[in-house]
């Protein structure tokens, strides 16, 4: 252990690797927890009501297939679910049209909307975190007020306090015709929202889309704002068996985050993240460290053979380079973890810009890519970092094992 | 009686030692082909022989690093070849001194460190590891050298400080092999003038193993080896007599 250039090639093996650990679990729950976070926020909540109907066609935006009677379901599911907030969404698609001064179209542009409550409480705009994503004007107080992508709002020449007019259809099949003044513009930094999106107030969509008492979906979040896989899959569940209504695709049904396709999958993914890297990362430090560990080992056969003759047994010298080696990892982990978290935090705090890359991606991703470091990171090194030294010492170790006793002892001899 | 008394005194007794190595996939070299040979406490003697004739082998077996094939072995009382290897390395912990040709100090460690490992192994407590580091580096004369390390010092310091470490234990047994094949010929004397007095002051029993002439010079006894058995067995001198 004295002999520090001896330690030190291992030592660095270990923080890099462990480095790299960490480093890969804060981005890869960053990345991935956050795409998986605004999805929940935006789209598909912790627990998601619809029509089956309107869950087959979600494509469409089919709100002809929308969820009517919401407010006694809400009703019910706040009183059957009082862990739950339960919000209104609809998503709708249309046209925007900038009429000049005479009343003509000046500019018109494709939008896609998403109405939910703005104006009765702030709880969704905290969600989506609206208020941060502002860019110009400011935040709708009345009714009739929007805001657009900001993206949007230069395509179209907007500025804040210009009327426009949406242009959709309503919940019967017939045109819609509304019209808004834009408040502000915001920036979501998600590509996919940046290159045409319109919030509206829930209960101005309603109006425009002749939907009263009807939204698309109704979330449920989790009032402490952690998603909880085991409880909502038990809420939905519940209220399947409660609401069954074989046959009627206009029957509300409940889904939950876990299970919801390509979200299903990243969330399982998320969830074992820590598991995946440390299997990876345990088997290839433990074959870099046997190497480094035979390298250095076949060249303590001199000192094992000594330390043999002045009385040490096969079995101490095992332990005792065991032992180093478990030092080596502790050594290595914290360097490690110390300098992996400190890579992971400059990545959460400041972020990593990709706009020019995801400029077509259709993924909930944001442009920043950011790392996130959850209290698993804070440990993620520590079980790899220091089997794999054991694993690696204990392999080049049998050496010790294999060699006769005289022989070792020879290798002193010249 | 005679014998009794003899027995008490002996501290290596050889019966019929074969040594055979494994050669290829089903052969076998021979490298000891019956040895008998008795070696009682304070003796100053050498294994002496061409190379190839086996006196490594025949000292790495006095000194449990290896096993007899044949015949008994005794050394210190214990049968070498029915101990463990526990057994055996609590043999050498406690008993036995070795040094080598090529020094093999431990780089980083000082030369107290150096020293001092013996008596670590030994459960030894620190007043008493001290004490008697200063003191056997005192009868080596390498007390201005306590906080070196090896590579600050020159060949013969080297192998004086590992036969200060041998020595450290005070061991009934020191077993030496080629001692002083990396050493001039001014440092050879100086290494063997020490071993004999260490020999004669504590009466310490030393095997060595060897074809120098200089160490030839200081055995009191010298057993030729030829081809793996004892060609002749002499008594050159007698103790304290050089
Ligand atoms: N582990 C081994 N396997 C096979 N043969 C061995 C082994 N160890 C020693 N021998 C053989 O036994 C013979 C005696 O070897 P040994 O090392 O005892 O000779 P030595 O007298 O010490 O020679 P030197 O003066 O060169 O040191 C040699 O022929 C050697 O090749
Ligand atoms: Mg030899």
């Amino acid at each position: 252990m004295r002999d520090r250039s001896r330690s030190l090639l291992p030592v660095i093996v270990v923080t890099l690797g462990v480095m790299i650990t960490v480093f890969m679990h804060a981005y890869l729950s960053g990345v991935l927890g956050e795409s998986l976070e605004k999805t929940a926020d935006f789209s598909e909540g912790h627990v998601k009501v619809e029509t089956k109907a309107y869950a087959d066609n979600l494509s469409q935006l089919p709100n002809d297939l929308a969820l009517v009677g919401v407010d006694t379901l809400v009703k019910s599911l706040e009183r059957l679910y009082p862990e739950y907030n339960w919000v209104r969404r609809i998503d709708f698609g249309g046209l925007l049209d900038v009429p000049d001064s005479a009343g003509n179209t000046k500019m018109q542009g494709a939008v896609m909307g998403k109405g939910l409550d703005l104006l009765q409480s702030d709880d969704e705009a905290t969600r989506m975190g609206l208020k941060k994503l502002l860019v110009k004007g400011r935040f709708p107080s009345k009714a009739g007020e929007v805001l657009v992508s900001d993206e949007l709002l230069e395509k179209l020449h907007l500025r804040p306090g210009d009327r426009v007019t949406l242009i959709s259809s309503t919940m019967f099949g017939e045109m819609a015709i509304y019209n808004f003044t834009v408040a502000g513009s915001l920036h979501f930094g998600i590509n996919l929202l940046d290159r045409g999106m319109m919030i509206v107030d829930i209960h101005d969509v309603q109006m425009a889309l002749n939907m009263e008492d009807a939204s698309g979906a109704v979330l449920g979040f989790f009032k402490n704002n952690l998603y909880n896989d085991k409880h909502a899959v038990a809420t939905k569940t519940d209220f399947n068996k409660r609401y069954k209504n074989d046959g009627d695709k206009f029957a509300p049904v409940m889904s939950s985050l876990s299970e919801n396709g390509l979200m299903g999958f990243s969330y399982t993914f998320v969830k074992n993240i820590a598991g995946f890297i440390i299997l990876i990362f345990i088997f290839a430090m433990s074959i870099v460290l046997w190497n480094a560990g035979l390298i250095s080992g076949l060249r303590r056969y001199g000192e094992f053979g000594l330390r043999m003759a002045i009385g040490e047994e096969k079995s101490e010298i095992y332990r005792s380079l065991i032992g180093e080696a478990a030092l080596i990892g502790i050594i290595g982990t914290i360097t490690g973890t110390i300098l992996g978290l400190s890579v992971s935090w400059l990545m959460q705090e400041y972020g990593i810009n990709m706009e020019s890359i995801m400029k077509s991606s259709s993924l909930m991703i944001s442009d920043t890519l950011r790392a996130q470091i959850t209290p698993t990171t804070w440990f993620i090194g520590l079980v790899p970092g220091i089997i794999s030294t054991v694993i690696g010492a204990a392999l080049s170790g049998i050496g010790i094992y294999k060699r006769q006793t005289a022989n070792l002892f020879k290798e002193l001899q010249n | 009686m005679l014998t009794k008394i003899m027995a008490q005194n002996s501290i290596v007794e050889v019966k019929g030692l074969v040594k055979r190595f494994p050669m290829g996939s089903s052969g076998f070299f021979t490298a000891l082909k019956g040895i008998d040979l008795t070696v009682s406490e304070g003796e100053f003697m050498g294994l002496v022989g061409p190379s190839g004739s086996g006196k490594t082998t025949f000292l790495n077996i006095i000194g449990t690093l290896d096993k007899p094939s044949e015949g008994r072995v005794d050394v210190l009382e214990k049968d070498v070849g029915s101990l463990t290897s526990k057994q055996a390395a609590q043999l050498r912990k406690e008993e036995m001194g070795f040094i080598f040709q090529s020094f093999n100090l431990l780089p980083v460690y000082t030369v107290f460190e150096n020293v001092e490992f013996p008596l670590l192994l030994l459960n030894k407590s620190a007043g008493e590891r001290k004490k008697r580091v200063m003191e056997t580096l005192e009868w080596l004369g390498l007390t201005s050298k306590v906080d070196s390390r090896p590579a600050q010092l020159s060949g013969g310091e080297c192998q004086r400080v590992a036969i200060a470490r041998a020595m450290v234990k005070r061991p009934k047994l020191v077993l030496a092999d080629e001692p002083t094949a990396n050493l001039d010929a001014e440092n050879s004397h100086n290494i063997l003038r020490t071993m004999l007095k260490l020999n004669e002051g504590l009466k310490t029993c030393f095997i060595f193993a060897t074809h120098d002439e200089k160490v030839i010079s200081y055995l009191q006894r010298i057993v030729h080896l030829e081809d793996g058995r004892i060609a002749k067995d002499m008594k050159v001198r007698s103790s304290g007599t050089l």
